[in-house]
Protein backbone atom coordinates (compact mmCIF):
# COMPACT_ATOMS: atom_id res chain seq x y z
CA UNK A 1 0.00 0.00 0.00
CA UNK A 2 2.74 2.64 -0.52
CA UNK A 3 0.88 4.59 -2.71
CA UNK A 4 -1.67 5.38 0.59
CA UNK A 5 -1.95 8.92 0.80
CA UNK A 6 -1.29 10.89 4.41
CA UNK A 7 -3.86 13.55 5.94
CA UNK A 8 -1.90 16.47 6.90
CA UNK A 9 -2.73 15.50 10.39
CA UNK A 10 -0.95 11.91 10.20
CA UNK A 11 1.47 12.53 13.29
CA UNK A 12 -1.20 13.97 15.43
CA UNK A 13 -3.40 10.87 14.84
CA UNK A 14 -0.57 8.84 16.01
CA UNK A 15 0.44 10.92 18.70
CA UNK A 16 -3.47 10.92 20.21
CA UNK A 17 -3.05 6.44 19.67
CA UNK A 18 -5.21 6.44 16.85
CA UNK A 19 -5.34 3.13 14.73
CA UNK A 20 -4.41 3.49 11.13
CA UNK A 21 -6.18 1.72 8.62
CA UNK A 22 -6.27 2.36 4.95
CA UNK A 23 -9.77 4.32 3.70
CA UNK A 24 -10.59 6.09 0.16
CA UNK A 25 -6.51 5.81 -1.08
CA UNK A 26 -5.77 7.13 2.80
CA UNK A 27 -4.30 5.96 6.13
CA UNK A 28 -6.77 7.17 8.16
CA UNK A 29 -7.30 7.10 11.93
CA UNK A 30 -10.39 3.86 12.31
CA UNK A 31 -10.36 4.90 16.29
CA UNK A 32 -8.39 6.11 18.94
CA UNK A 33 -7.81 4.08 23.07
CA UNK A 34 -11.13 5.01 23.77
CA UNK A 35 -12.47 2.86 21.07
CA UNK A 36 -15.33 3.24 18.90
CA UNK A 37 -18.58 2.86 21.35
CA UNK A 38 -16.82 5.73 23.91
CA UNK A 39 -15.80 7.79 20.87
CA UNK A 40 -19.49 7.40 19.77
CA UNK A 41 -21.19 8.32 22.91
CA UNK A 42 -18.94 11.07 23.87
CA UNK A 43 -19.92 12.70 20.49
CA UNK A 44 -23.71 12.30 21.36
CA UNK A 45 -22.83 13.92 25.07
CA UNK A 46 -20.53 16.58 24.33
CA UNK A 47 -18.25 16.62 21.16
CA UNK A 48 -15.73 15.06 19.20
CA UNK A 49 -13.64 16.12 17.01
CA UNK A 50 -13.47 14.20 13.13
CA UNK A 51 -10.91 14.59 10.36
CA UNK A 52 -11.94 14.14 7.17
CA UNK A 53 -9.48 15.38 5.38
CA UNK A 54 -10.00 12.69 2.68
CA UNK A 55 -12.70 14.45 1.44
CA UNK A 56 -12.65 16.59 -1.73
CA UNK A 57 -12.90 20.47 -1.78
CA UNK A 58 -13.86 21.98 -4.48
CA UNK A 59 -14.47 26.03 -5.50
CA UNK A 60 -17.03 26.68 -8.84
CA UNK A 61 -16.43 29.96 -10.06
CA UNK A 62 -17.87 31.86 -13.08
CA UNK A 63 -18.68 35.34 -14.16
CA UNK A 64 -21.55 35.66 -10.88
CA UNK A 65 -22.67 32.48 -8.33
CA UNK A 66 -25.75 32.20 -10.32
CA UNK A 67 -23.93 31.41 -13.62
CA UNK A 68 -22.08 28.84 -11.91
CA UNK A 69 -25.20 27.40 -9.71
CA UNK A 70 -26.86 27.35 -13.33
CA UNK A 71 -23.69 25.04 -14.59
CA UNK A 72 -23.66 23.10 -11.82
CA UNK A 73 -27.51 22.63 -12.23
CA UNK A 74 -26.84 20.49 -15.21
CA UNK A 75 -25.43 17.90 -13.40
CA UNK A 76 -27.63 17.78 -10.22
CA UNK A 77 -31.25 17.39 -10.19
CA UNK A 78 -31.22 20.32 -7.19
CA UNK A 79 -32.16 23.57 -6.37
CA UNK A 80 -28.76 25.56 -7.09
CA UNK A 81 -29.53 28.76 -8.10
CA UNK A 82 -32.06 29.60 -5.84
CA UNK A 83 -29.61 28.57 -2.42
CA UNK A 84 -29.25 31.85 -0.41
CA UNK A 85 -26.02 33.76 0.17
CA UNK A 86 -24.01 32.08 3.35
CA UNK A 87 -26.52 29.01 3.00
CA UNK A 88 -25.57 25.12 2.54
CA UNK A 89 -27.26 22.51 0.88
CA UNK A 90 -27.30 19.25 0.25
CA UNK A 91 -27.08 17.08 -3.51
CA UNK A 92 -25.78 14.23 -5.40
CA UNK A 93 -24.33 14.14 -8.99
CA UNK A 94 -26.41 11.50 -11.01
CA UNK A 95 -25.71 9.85 -14.23
CA UNK A 96 -27.81 8.91 -17.46
CA UNK A 97 -29.81 6.12 -16.20
CA UNK A 98 -30.63 8.49 -13.21
CA UNK A 99 -28.50 6.38 -10.51
CA UNK A 100 -26.63 8.68 -7.85
CA UNK A 101 -22.52 8.90 -9.30
CA UNK A 102 -21.99 10.57 -5.55
CA UNK A 103 -23.42 12.82 -3.17
CA UNK A 104 -22.11 16.21 -1.95
CA UNK A 105 -22.46 19.81 0.08
CA UNK A 106 -22.43 23.06 -1.89
CA UNK A 107 -22.69 26.49 -0.65
CA UNK A 108 -23.57 29.52 -1.77
CA UNK A 109 -20.46 31.95 -1.06
CA UNK A 110 -21.35 35.46 -2.33
CA UNK A 111 -19.05 34.91 -5.92
CA UNK A 112 -18.49 31.05 -6.02
CA UNK A 113 -19.97 27.82 -5.18
CA UNK A 114 -17.64 25.83 -2.52
CA UNK A 115 -18.21 22.05 -2.75
CA UNK A 116 -17.31 19.42 -0.66
CA UNK A 117 -17.73 15.81 -2.13
CA UNK A 118 -16.46 11.93 -1.09
CA UNK A 119 -13.23 10.66 -0.93
CA UNK A 120 -13.71 7.71 -2.86
CA UNK A 121 -15.20 9.72 -5.80
CA UNK A 122 -13.45 12.74 -5.57
CA UNK A 123 -11.63 12.02 -8.69
CA UNK A 124 -14.49 11.05 -10.66
CA UNK A 125 -16.63 13.89 -9.27
CA UNK A 126 -13.65 16.52 -10.78
CA UNK A 127 -13.50 14.80 -13.77
CA UNK A 128 -17.29 15.30 -13.87
CA UNK A 129 -17.03 18.85 -13.09
CA UNK A 130 -14.30 19.29 -15.70
CA UNK A 131 -15.84 17.83 -18.66
CA UNK A 132 -19.60 18.48 -17.86
CA UNK A 133 -19.50 22.36 -16.62
CA UNK A 134 -19.09 25.39 -19.39
CA UNK A 135 -15.95 26.86 -20.28
CA UNK A 136 -16.44 30.08 -18.33
CA UNK A 137 -16.67 28.08 -15.20
CA UNK A 138 -13.63 27.32 -13.60
CA UNK A 139 -12.74 23.78 -11.06
CA UNK A 140 -10.77 25.11 -8.61
CA UNK A 141 -9.48 21.72 -6.80
CA UNK A 142 -8.48 22.89 -3.31
CA UNK A 143 -5.45 20.95 -2.31
CA UNK A 144 -4.53 23.36 0.89
CA UNK A 145 -6.72 22.79 3.41
CA UNK A 146 -7.65 20.30 5.86
CA UNK A 147 -11.35 19.36 6.40
CA UNK A 148 -12.27 18.79 10.23
CA UNK A 149 -15.58 18.27 12.05
CA UNK A 150 -16.52 18.88 15.07
CA UNK A 151 -19.47 17.74 16.31
CA UNK A 152 -22.10 17.36 19.34
CA UNK A 153 -23.99 18.99 21.86
CA UNK A 154 -20.89 21.19 23.35
CA UNK A 155 -19.70 21.86 19.85
CA UNK A 156 -20.58 25.20 19.39
CA UNK A 157 -19.78 26.38 23.27
CA UNK A 158 -16.38 24.26 22.18
CA UNK A 159 -15.85 26.84 18.84
CA UNK A 160 -16.95 29.63 20.44
CA UNK A 161 -13.68 29.90 22.59
CA UNK A 162 -11.79 30.41 19.53
CA UNK A 163 -14.55 33.05 18.02
CA UNK A 164 -18.09 33.72 19.39
CA UNK A 165 -19.33 34.39 16.19
CA UNK A 166 -19.63 30.95 15.59
CA UNK A 167 -22.69 30.44 17.89
CA UNK A 168 -24.71 33.03 15.51
CA UNK A 169 -24.68 30.38 12.70
CA UNK A 170 -27.58 28.30 12.29
CA UNK A 171 -27.60 24.51 10.76
CA UNK A 172 -26.53 24.80 6.82
CA UNK A 173 -25.03 28.28 7.43
CA UNK A 174 -21.55 29.10 5.88
CA UNK A 175 -19.67 31.80 6.95
CA UNK A 176 -15.71 32.79 6.69
CA UNK A 177 -14.25 33.23 10.08
CA UNK A 178 -10.76 33.64 11.66
CA UNK A 179 -10.49 30.32 14.64
CA UNK A 180 -6.89 31.12 15.96
CA UNK A 181 -5.19 32.64 14.02
CA UNK A 182 -6.51 31.05 10.30
CA UNK A 183 -9.03 32.07 7.90
CA UNK A 184 -11.42 29.38 8.45
CA UNK A 185 -14.39 27.94 5.91
CA UNK A 186 -17.00 27.11 8.38
CA UNK A 187 -20.40 25.36 7.97
CA UNK A 188 -22.89 24.37 10.40
CA UNK A 189 -23.61 20.74 9.38
CA UNK A 190 -21.91 17.27 9.91
CA UNK A 191 -22.41 13.66 9.60
CA UNK A 192 -23.56 12.47 13.07
CA UNK A 193 -27.01 13.95 13.30
CA UNK A 194 -25.75 16.08 16.31
CA UNK A 195 -25.29 19.56 16.04
CA UNK A 196 -22.11 21.11 15.00
CA UNK A 197 -19.74 22.49 12.46
CA UNK A 198 -17.24 21.39 9.52
CA UNK A 199 -14.12 23.43 9.23
CA UNK A 200 -12.25 24.07 6.58
CA UNK A 201 -8.51 25.31 7.81
CA UNK A 202 -4.96 26.08 5.85
CA UNK A 203 -3.22 23.13 6.19
CA UNK A 204 0.05 25.23 7.99
CA UNK A 205 -2.79 26.00 10.73
CA UNK A 206 -4.13 22.41 10.60
CA UNK A 207 -2.80 20.92 13.66
CA UNK A 208 -2.66 23.95 15.96
CA UNK A 209 -5.74 24.14 15.50
CA UNK A 210 -6.78 20.89 15.81
CA UNK A 211 -4.75 20.80 18.89
CA UNK A 212 -6.97 23.91 20.29
CA UNK A 213 -9.72 22.39 20.00
CA UNK A 214 -8.92 18.68 21.48
CA UNK A 215 -6.86 20.77 24.65
CA UNK A 216 -10.97 21.56 25.56
CA UNK A 217 -11.18 18.56 27.96
CA UNK A 218 -15.39 18.25 25.96
CA UNK A 219 -13.50 17.44 23.13
CA UNK A 220 -12.10 13.55 22.15
CA UNK A 221 -10.68 12.76 19.14
CA UNK A 222 -13.42 10.57 17.40
CA UNK A 223 -12.15 7.99 14.36
CA UNK A 224 -14.46 6.70 10.94
CA UNK A 225 -15.66 3.72 13.56
CA UNK A 226 -17.98 6.01 15.28
CA UNK A 227 -18.57 8.25 12.43
CA UNK A 228 -20.01 5.10 10.90
CA UNK A 229 -22.27 4.47 13.83
CA UNK A 230 -23.47 8.04 14.94
CA UNK A 231 -24.34 8.30 10.63
CA UNK A 232 -26.17 5.28 10.97
CA UNK A 233 -28.04 6.03 13.56
CA UNK A 234 -28.85 9.52 11.83
CA UNK A 235 -30.05 7.76 9.26
CA UNK A 236 -27.53 8.94 6.73
CA UNK A 237 -26.41 7.74 3.69
CA UNK A 238 -23.40 6.15 2.80
CA UNK A 239 -21.87 6.47 -0.87
CA UNK A 240 -20.79 2.88 -2.15
CA UNK A 241 -23.05 1.57 0.33
CA UNK A 242 -26.80 3.40 0.99
CA UNK A 243 -26.52 4.49 -2.34
CA UNK A 244 -24.87 4.06 -5.61
CA UNK A 245 -24.61 4.22 -9.38
CA UNK A 246 -27.49 1.83 -9.21
CA UNK A 247 -30.07 3.65 -7.00
CA UNK A 248 -32.54 5.97 -8.21
CA UNK A 249 -32.63 9.12 -5.63
CA UNK A 250 -36.23 8.78 -5.21
CA UNK A 251 -35.41 4.43 -4.44
CA UNK A 252 -32.79 5.95 -2.05
CA UNK A 253 -35.93 8.23 -0.24
CA UNK A 254 -33.73 11.35 -0.65
CA UNK A 255 -36.76 12.73 -2.88
CA UNK A 256 -36.86 15.79 -0.26
CA UNK A 257 -33.44 16.74 -1.91
CA UNK A 258 -34.66 17.47 -5.45
CA UNK A 259 -36.86 20.80 -4.50
CA UNK A 260 -40.15 21.54 -7.00
CA UNK A 261 -38.18 23.93 -8.98
CA UNK A 262 -36.41 21.04 -10.65
CA UNK A 263 -39.47 18.84 -10.79
CA UNK A 264 -42.11 18.58 -13.40
CA UNK A 265 -43.66 22.01 -13.52
CA UNK A 266 -40.96 24.02 -11.93
CA UNK A 267 -39.51 26.67 -13.55
CA UNK A 268 -35.94 24.82 -14.18
CA UNK A 269 -37.47 21.29 -14.65
CA UNK A 270 -35.57 18.58 -15.79
CA UNK A 271 -32.14 19.49 -17.24
CA UNK A 272 -29.77 16.84 -15.31
CA UNK A 273 -28.20 13.81 -16.26
CA UNK A 274 -31.30 10.65 -15.89
CA UNK A 275 -34.18 13.26 -15.98
CA UNK A 276 -36.44 11.25 -17.46
CA UNK A 277 -36.03 8.20 -14.94
CA UNK A 278 -35.77 10.97 -11.81
CA UNK A 279 -39.21 12.73 -12.44
CA UNK A 280 -41.19 9.68 -13.73
CA UNK A 281 -40.41 8.34 -10.20
CA UNK A 282 -41.55 11.47 -8.70
CA UNK A 283 -44.79 10.92 -10.00
CA UNK A 284 -45.29 7.08 -10.19
CA UNK A 285 -42.95 5.62 -7.55
CA UNK A 286 -40.19 3.07 -7.69
CA UNK A 287 -40.62 -0.37 -6.78
CA UNK A 288 -37.87 -0.52 -4.18
CA UNK A 289 -36.84 1.87 -1.58
CA UNK A 290 -34.71 2.24 1.24
CA UNK A 291 -35.66 2.43 4.86
CA UNK A 292 -34.63 1.80 8.35
CA UNK A 293 -34.44 -1.70 9.49
CA UNK A 294 -34.34 -2.83 13.18
CA UNK A 295 -33.28 -6.22 14.24
CA UNK A 296 -35.50 -7.69 16.77
CA UNK A 297 -32.94 -9.80 18.40
CA UNK A 298 -29.12 -8.68 19.26
CA UNK A 299 -27.75 -10.12 16.55
CA UNK A 300 -25.98 -7.58 14.56
CA UNK A 301 -27.34 -7.33 10.41
CA UNK A 302 -24.40 -6.00 8.67
CA UNK A 303 -24.10 -5.04 4.50
CA UNK A 304 -25.42 -7.86 2.52
CA UNK A 305 -27.71 -9.49 5.13
CA UNK A 306 -30.56 -11.06 2.51
CA UNK A 307 -33.83 -9.92 3.30
CA UNK A 308 -37.51 -12.31 3.38
CA UNK A 309 -41.00 -11.77 4.03
CA UNK A 310 -41.13 -15.20 5.39
CA UNK A 311 -38.91 -16.65 8.39
CA UNK A 312 -39.50 -20.52 6.37
CA UNK A 313 -35.90 -20.91 5.37
CA UNK A 314 -37.43 -23.99 3.34
CA UNK A 315 -38.93 -24.16 -0.14
CA UNK A 316 -41.76 -22.50 0.98
CA UNK A 317 -40.03 -19.40 2.12
CA UNK A 318 -39.88 -17.53 -1.07
CA UNK A 319 -37.49 -15.65 -2.88
CA UNK A 320 -35.34 -12.62 -1.59
CA UNK A 321 -37.03 -9.05 -1.46
CA UNK A 322 -34.35 -7.01 0.00
CA UNK A 323 -30.94 -6.60 1.47
CA UNK A 324 -29.42 -4.56 3.55
CA UNK A 325 -27.05 -2.13 3.10
CA UNK A 326 -25.54 -0.72 6.02
CA UNK A 327 -25.69 -2.18 9.76
CA UNK A 328 -24.40 -2.66 12.57
CA UNK A 329 -24.44 -1.81 16.58
CA UNK A 330 -25.95 1.38 17.26
CA UNK A 331 -24.76 2.80 20.46
CA UNK A 332 -27.24 5.10 21.20
CA UNK A 333 -29.93 3.51 20.32
CA UNK A 334 -28.10 0.09 22.42
CA UNK A 335 -28.77 -2.48 19.54
CA UNK A 336 -28.45 -3.19 16.30
CA UNK A 337 -29.73 -0.94 13.79
CA UNK A 338 -29.64 -0.95 9.77
CA UNK A 339 -30.64 0.50 6.34
CA UNK A 340 -31.70 -1.38 3.14
CA UNK A 341 -33.92 -1.77 -0.07
CA UNK A 342 -36.95 -3.42 0.10
CA UNK A 343 -39.68 -3.32 -2.43
CA UNK A 344 -42.28 -0.69 -1.72
CA UNK A 345 -45.07 -3.47 -0.78
CA UNK A 346 -43.16 -3.95 2.19
CA UNK A 347 -42.02 -0.88 3.46
CA UNK A 348 -44.24 0.61 5.69
CA UNK A 349 -43.23 1.16 8.83
CA UNK A 350 -44.08 -1.85 11.10
CA UNK A 351 -43.95 -4.65 8.42
CA UNK A 352 -41.78 -7.55 9.98
CA UNK A 353 -39.22 -9.04 7.39
CA UNK A 354 -36.53 -11.17 8.07
CA UNK A 355 -32.70 -11.37 7.57
CA UNK A 356 -30.59 -14.36 6.99
CA UNK A 357 -27.63 -14.67 9.54
CA UNK A 358 -25.09 -17.02 9.46
CA UNK A 359 -28.55 -19.60 8.17
CA UNK A 360 -31.11 -18.16 10.63
CA UNK A 361 -33.88 -15.90 9.29
CA UNK A 362 -33.94 -13.36 12.30
CA UNK A 363 -36.25 -10.84 12.77
CA UNK A 364 -36.44 -7.37 11.46
CA UNK A 365 -38.73 -4.47 11.31
CA UNK A 366 -38.77 -1.55 9.07
CA UNK A 367 -38.67 1.91 10.92
CA UNK A 368 -39.09 5.62 9.97
CA UNK A 369 -35.79 6.64 10.24
CA UNK A 370 -33.68 8.63 11.77
CA UNK A 371 -32.51 5.79 14.89
CA UNK A 372 -31.68 8.73 16.92
CA UNK A 373 -33.47 12.08 16.32
CA UNK A 374 -31.65 15.08 14.85
CA UNK A 375 -30.06 17.75 17.38
CA UNK A 376 -29.42 20.52 14.80
CA UNK A 377 -29.38 24.42 15.61
CA UNK A 378 -32.30 25.65 13.03
CA UNK B 1 -4.16 -22.25 31.88
CA UNK B 2 -3.35 -22.98 28.05
CA UNK B 3 -3.05 -20.59 24.88
CA UNK B 4 -4.07 -21.43 21.32
CA UNK B 5 -2.87 -19.42 18.10
CA UNK B 6 -6.63 -18.27 17.84
CA UNK B 7 -5.80 -16.43 20.82
CA UNK B 8 -8.14 -18.73 23.36
CA UNK B 9 -7.31 -19.76 26.79
CA UNK B 10 -7.97 -23.07 28.13
CA UNK B 11 -8.15 -23.91 31.68
CA UNK B 12 -8.62 -27.57 32.68
CA UNK B 13 -10.81 -28.99 35.99
CA UNK B 14 -10.88 -32.96 35.56
CA UNK B 15 -12.05 -33.61 32.61
CA UNK B 16 -13.70 -30.35 31.80
CA UNK B 17 -11.96 -27.82 30.24
CA UNK B 18 -12.96 -24.42 30.18
CA UNK B 19 -13.00 -22.07 27.07
CA UNK B 20 -12.25 -17.62 26.58
CA UNK B 21 -10.74 -15.37 24.55
CA UNK B 22 -7.37 -13.76 25.48
CA UNK B 23 -7.23 -10.02 26.80
CA UNK B 24 -5.09 -9.46 23.38
CA UNK B 25 -8.13 -10.81 21.30
CA UNK B 26 -10.55 -8.66 23.32
CA UNK B 27 -8.41 -5.81 22.82
CA UNK B 28 -7.97 -6.49 19.41
CA UNK B 29 -11.59 -7.11 18.28
CA UNK B 30 -13.03 -3.89 20.00
CA UNK B 31 -16.42 -3.52 21.94
CA UNK B 32 -18.46 -6.29 21.95
CA UNK B 33 -21.98 -6.06 21.36
CA UNK B 34 -23.29 -9.94 20.39
CA UNK B 35 -22.44 -13.01 21.83
CA UNK B 36 -24.39 -16.42 20.05
CA UNK B 37 -23.49 -19.67 22.27
CA UNK B 38 -23.63 -23.52 21.27
CA UNK B 39 -26.80 -25.26 22.97
CA UNK B 40 -25.55 -27.84 26.06
CA UNK B 41 -24.96 -30.84 25.03
CA UNK B 42 -23.27 -30.10 21.35
CA UNK B 43 -21.04 -32.46 20.27
CA UNK B 44 -18.25 -30.45 18.56
CA UNK B 45 -14.66 -31.63 16.98
CA UNK B 46 -12.15 -29.35 17.39
CA UNK B 47 -11.98 -26.17 14.79
CA UNK B 48 -15.93 -26.37 14.39
CA UNK B 49 -16.53 -22.97 14.91
CA UNK B 50 -19.12 -23.02 18.36
CA UNK B 51 -19.18 -19.47 19.08
CA UNK B 52 -19.98 -16.31 17.73
CA UNK B 53 -18.76 -13.02 18.72
CA UNK B 54 -19.84 -9.34 17.27
CA UNK B 55 -17.85 -6.15 18.26
CA UNK B 56 -18.65 -2.79 17.01
CA UNK B 57 -16.40 -3.50 13.87
CA UNK B 58 -17.06 -7.09 12.84
CA UNK B 59 -17.81 -10.10 13.16
CA UNK B 60 -15.85 -13.33 14.22
CA UNK B 61 -15.63 -16.87 15.33
CA UNK B 62 -14.32 -18.84 17.94
CA UNK B 63 -13.54 -22.16 17.37
CA UNK B 64 -13.31 -25.37 19.54
CA UNK B 65 -10.06 -25.94 20.36
CA UNK B 66 -10.61 -29.87 21.36
CA UNK B 67 -13.27 -32.62 20.16
CA UNK B 68 -16.00 -33.41 23.18
CA UNK B 69 -19.45 -32.14 24.49
CA UNK B 70 -20.60 -28.70 25.90
CA UNK B 71 -21.67 -29.16 28.91
CA UNK B 72 -22.29 -25.08 30.15
CA UNK B 73 -22.29 -22.06 28.18
CA UNK B 74 -22.16 -18.54 29.85
CA UNK B 75 -25.66 -17.59 29.01
CA UNK B 76 -24.92 -13.72 30.81
CA UNK B 77 -22.64 -12.93 27.92
CA UNK B 78 -25.78 -12.91 25.59
CA UNK B 79 -27.10 -10.17 27.99
CA UNK B 80 -24.21 -8.35 28.74
CA UNK B 81 -21.40 -9.27 25.83
CA UNK B 82 -19.09 -6.58 27.24
CA UNK B 83 -18.39 -8.20 29.55
CA UNK B 84 -15.72 -9.87 27.22
CA UNK B 85 -13.88 -6.46 26.78
CA UNK B 86 -13.91 -6.10 30.72
CA UNK B 87 -12.90 -9.64 32.14
CA UNK B 88 -11.84 -11.60 29.38
CA UNK B 89 -9.81 -14.10 31.47
CA UNK B 90 -12.69 -14.28 34.35
CA UNK B 91 -16.45 -13.67 33.89
CA UNK B 92 -16.59 -13.75 30.13
CA UNK B 93 -15.55 -17.66 29.54
CA UNK B 94 -17.87 -18.84 26.63
CA UNK B 95 -18.25 -22.65 27.39
CA UNK B 96 -17.09 -25.73 29.17
CA UNK B 97 -16.30 -28.85 27.27
CA UNK B 98 -16.06 -32.01 28.57
CA UNK B 99 -12.97 -34.20 26.46
CA UNK B 100 -12.43 -38.05 27.17
CA UNK B 101 -9.18 -37.11 28.22
CA UNK B 102 -7.71 -33.96 30.07
CA UNK B 103 -4.15 -34.02 28.29
CA UNK B 104 -5.08 -33.49 24.63
CA UNK B 105 -5.03 -29.47 25.99
CA UNK B 106 -0.83 -30.19 27.00
CA UNK B 107 0.14 -29.51 23.61
CA UNK B 108 -0.86 -26.13 23.31
CA UNK B 109 1.24 -22.81 24.07
CA UNK B 110 1.69 -22.30 28.16
CA UNK B 111 1.59 -18.24 29.37
CA UNK B 112 5.06 -17.70 28.77
CA UNK B 113 4.81 -18.83 24.45
CA UNK B 114 2.03 -17.10 24.19
CA UNK B 115 2.91 -14.05 25.32
CA UNK B 116 6.03 -14.13 22.67
CA UNK B 117 3.36 -14.75 20.05
CA UNK B 118 1.18 -11.92 20.51
CA UNK B 119 4.76 -9.36 21.72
Amino acid sequence: MSDLKSLTLDALHRELGGKMVPFAGYDMPVQYPAGVMKEHQHTRAAAGLFDVSHMGQVILRGESYEEAALALETLIPVNVAGLAEGRQRYGFFTNDQGGILDDLMFANRGDHIFVVVNAACKDQDIALLQNGLPDGVAVEVIEDRALLALQGPEAEAVLATLNPAVADMTFMDVAVLDLNGAECWISRSGYTGEDGYEISVPNEAADAFARALLADERVLPIGLGARDSLRLEAGLCLYGNDIDAGTSPVEAALTWGIQKVRRTGGARAGGFPGADRILTELDSGTDRVRVGLKPQTRAPMRDGVALFASDDAGEDGGDQIGHVTSGGFGPTVGGPVAMGYVPTAHAAPGTVLYGDVRGKRLAVEVVALPFVAANFKR
Amino acid sequence: MKFTEDHEWLIADGNIITVGITEHASTSLGDVVFVELPEVGTEVEKGDEVVVIESVKAASDIEAPVDGEIVEVNSALEDEPGKVNEDPLGAAWFFKVKVADASVIDDYMDEAAYKALVE
